[in-house]
């Protein structure tokens, strides 16, 4: 990997540091699964999901709120596989 | 070595709600003023509190803010100065209408009042009925609080360095503060901010325990920062535990479930309650539900393969009850204890959620430490306030809504205190001694060069189990001793860390190595200050110092009525007296602590 890439990944990783243990949680799994093996779509939709505010991104990865949104479904689902 | 630097009349470590609040005092009265944070502002762990802001307004039945005091100081079990109680209290209307001035969605009655409601411990006329006193916005206070303090620091100029660490306080050979040292995490650069007033408002360090409710963020910056720089840390034994965290995850599982008829088991399937509290069982009082799980643990009924946690169960419950009126528990549970609670228990165990101790400040938000025969002496230049600091306000232990009270005035007052201690010096900013900033740089290069070091992961896991083992919920005199010096070999690891990732931009393996250099200072004085303090009082709950006559709940006044002060040089202990004398009123009288 690139370093550009790879600074890109570390910053990404940062930005699951949250507010809420919950989140840290679920994002701290998903990086232990998948390691830096995170190609350019599910990028970007992490990128999307850390964008939003704590409480709202807890309601979608708790299944309290739905999205049609299928890049934000996909992922949601992703982070949500125990 | 040079570092770049940059001069601001004030800078203030933290973005939750304590430092915006005390930013805005600053720029509001046209001083240049820095924020500098680890995490966006609206990210700060502020955004966990749920409950609401208890002030007196008395909005829907009488209240009195001297009723509010009364209350702190018996949740406090004394422990509390009663100076910066009755401030606090005095000053709740106050901040309470001037955040909600600043936008803040309170909740309202059919009048347009701020709707208030009960909570555990606040009572009107001196503890006799409980109070509605919470102002809340719905389940979201501290998000709302945190949204209407950053807009209006925006709006004020306040200038934001977002994804910053500060890494030291530079501190100069007379003590005065001038400053931190900071890691810009885009680029890895350190910069020397100086600045004339340098307030910390960093939260609290609850990932120093295993089982912690706590965000990541939370790992005692400030406090690791004030400890290497000669301040002392006060009162740093009183952790508040809350009964239910799921085991090896830290999430809360509410009261709720308990209310609805869930029921703690042992590992033979025991309801042990019934034994520890037969009236109540599993509904008895936090802190008798936390010591039951621990004792029963400690004698081997705990549960799993380490026998390490009580089993919360709900497998009787109607599943439609369970969707219907615990709606997020079960998905908490799927998700973090890897259990479907229709099916299965529960798996939890007693978790660390606030820290009551920290860097000793007055009511006016001033770092106070001793120097001659003084105990309460300033240290010129440096402010705290919110977790991080202690005031002392909750004392021995915190009442709930009285933590996002805590950072709305002590961030306000520690901001109007800075505010005239830059107005009124004429003299320009002092130079930074070159030595203070060398400190930082050679903690730096240590990280950087250090070869066949510990691994960070592990440390901090050592570091945490050992918190958790030795120095949880119930003490135990043998323990903690063992306690002490577990964790002072974990610190000799901690030492000499060494980290794999050497680049430069966004190195998180350097940033959490820093941070796990922080915790374990809050760690250690900790495990000191409580191994020290031979009482029962509040949150300390010790087994060889049980409910007596003459100790009631275990609480000795007579040698213990005294502020803990823990300093890293020699890990020293010292102790000074609790502020009995009130601003305005009568002292507060001791008695025992029951509800």
């Amino acid at each position: 990997m690139d370093e550009e890439r790879g600074a890109r990944l570390r910053r990404l990783r940062w930005h699951c540091r949250r507010a809420l243990l919950e989140l840290d949680l679920m994002f701290q799994r998903y990086w232990r699964r998948t390691g830096d093996d995170v190609d350019a779509a599910t990028e970007a939709a992490l990128e999307r999901l850390v964008a939003m505010e704590d409480h709202d991104l807890w309601d979608l990865v708790s299944g309290r709120r739905e999205t049609d949104d299928p890049q934000l479904k996909g992922m949601v689902e992703k982070l949500r596989q125990v | 070595m040079k570092v770049t630097k940059r001069t601001f009349d004030a800078v203030i470590v933290g973005a939750g709600g304590a430092g915006l609040r005390a930013a805005l005092q600053l720029s509001e009265s046209g001083l240049k003023t820095a924020v500098i944070t680890k995490v966006f502002p609206t990210r700060s762990h502020t955004v966990a509190a749920q409950g609401g802001v208890a002030a007196s307004l008395g909005n829907s039945e009488e209240d009195h803010w001297h009723w509010h005091m009364y209350d702190t100081v018996k949740g406090s079990d004394w422990l509390g100065d009663q100076d910066a109680i009755e401030f606090m209290c005095r000053k709740a209307n106050e901040v309470v209408i001037e955040l909600e001035h600043y936008g803040m969605p309170f909740d309202r009655t059919d009048a347009g009042k701020i709707y208030q409601r009960p909570f555990g411990g606040h009572m009107s006329n001196f503890g006799e009925k409980p109070v509605r006193r919470s102002c809340a916005a719905a389940d979201r206070t501290g998000h709302a609080m945190l949204h209407a303090l950053y807009q209006r620091n925006v709006r004020a100029n306040t200038q934001f360095f977002v994804e910053w660490m500060a890494l030291d306080l530079i501190r100069d050979a007379e003590g005065e503060v001038l400053g931190v040292t900071a890691l810009e995490m885009e680029t890895g650069e350190i910069v020397a901010f100086q600045s004339k007033a340098t307030i910390f408002a960093t939260g609290g360090a609850g990932r120093i325990y295993y089982s912690s409710t706590n965000a990541f963020i939370n790992t005692g910056d400030g406090l690791g920062m004030a400890a290497r720089a000669g301040i002392p840390l006060e009162d740093m034994e009183f952790w508040q535990f809350h009964p239910t965290g799921v085991a090896g995850a830290g999430v809360l599982i509410t009261e709720g479930v308990r209310g609805e008829g869930g029921i703690l088991r042992n590992s033979a399937g025991e309801r042990f309650m019934e034994r520890y509290a037969p009236n109540a069982k599993d509904l008895a009082s936090r802190d008798v539900v936390s010591r039951a799980m621990v004792t029963e643990i400690n004698e081997g009924r705990g549960c799993g393969p380490n026998k390490d946690f009580v089993l919360l169960d709900i497998t009787h419950l109607d599943p439609k009850v369970i969707m219907q009126r615990l709606p997020g528990i079960r998905e908490i549970s799927i998700q973090f204890a890897g259990t479907d609670p229709i099916k299965e228990p529960i798996p939890v165990v007693p978790t660390c959620h606030y820290q009551m101790g920290g860097i000793p400040t007055n009511y006016s938000g001033q770092v106070v430490a001793p120097r001659g025969s003084s105990m309460n002496v300033a240290v010129p230049g440096f402010y705290a306030a919110g977790e991080c600091a202690c005031a002392s306000v909750h004392g021995a232990n915190r009442l709930g809504t009285n933590s996002l009270l805590d950072l709305l005035v002590f961030g306000k007052s520690a901001g109007e205190t800075a505010v005239e201690d830059v107005k009124k010096s004429t003299k320009a900013h002092k130079d930074l001694p070159q030595e203070a900033i060398e400190r930082t740089l050679a903690r730096i290069n240590r990280l950087d060069t250090q070869k066949d070091g510990a691994d960070a992961h592990e440390s901090r896991l050592a570091m945490q189990r050992t918190m958790q083992n030795h120095c949880g919920v119930f003490r135990f005199a043998d323990k903690l001793k063992e306690g002490v010096s577990k964790i002072l070999d974990v610190q000799k690891d901690v030492q000499r860390v060494a980290i794999k990732d050497k680049s430069k931009v966004f190195n998180t393996a350097r940033i959490e190595a820093l941070e796990l250099e922080n915790l374990i200072e809050v760690a250690v004085a900790t495990m000191i200050s409580a191994e020290a303090r031979k009482e029962s009082r509040g949150a300390h709950v010790r087994d060889d110092a049980p409910d007596t006559p003459e100790n009631p709940n275990g609480r000795d006044d007579k040698n213990w009525l005294k502020h803990t002060l823990w300093f890293k040089e020699g890990n020293r202990l010292d102790y000074k007296s609790v502020k009995l004398t009130p601003l305005t009123v009568d002292t507060i009288e001791l008695k025992k602590r029951a509800y």
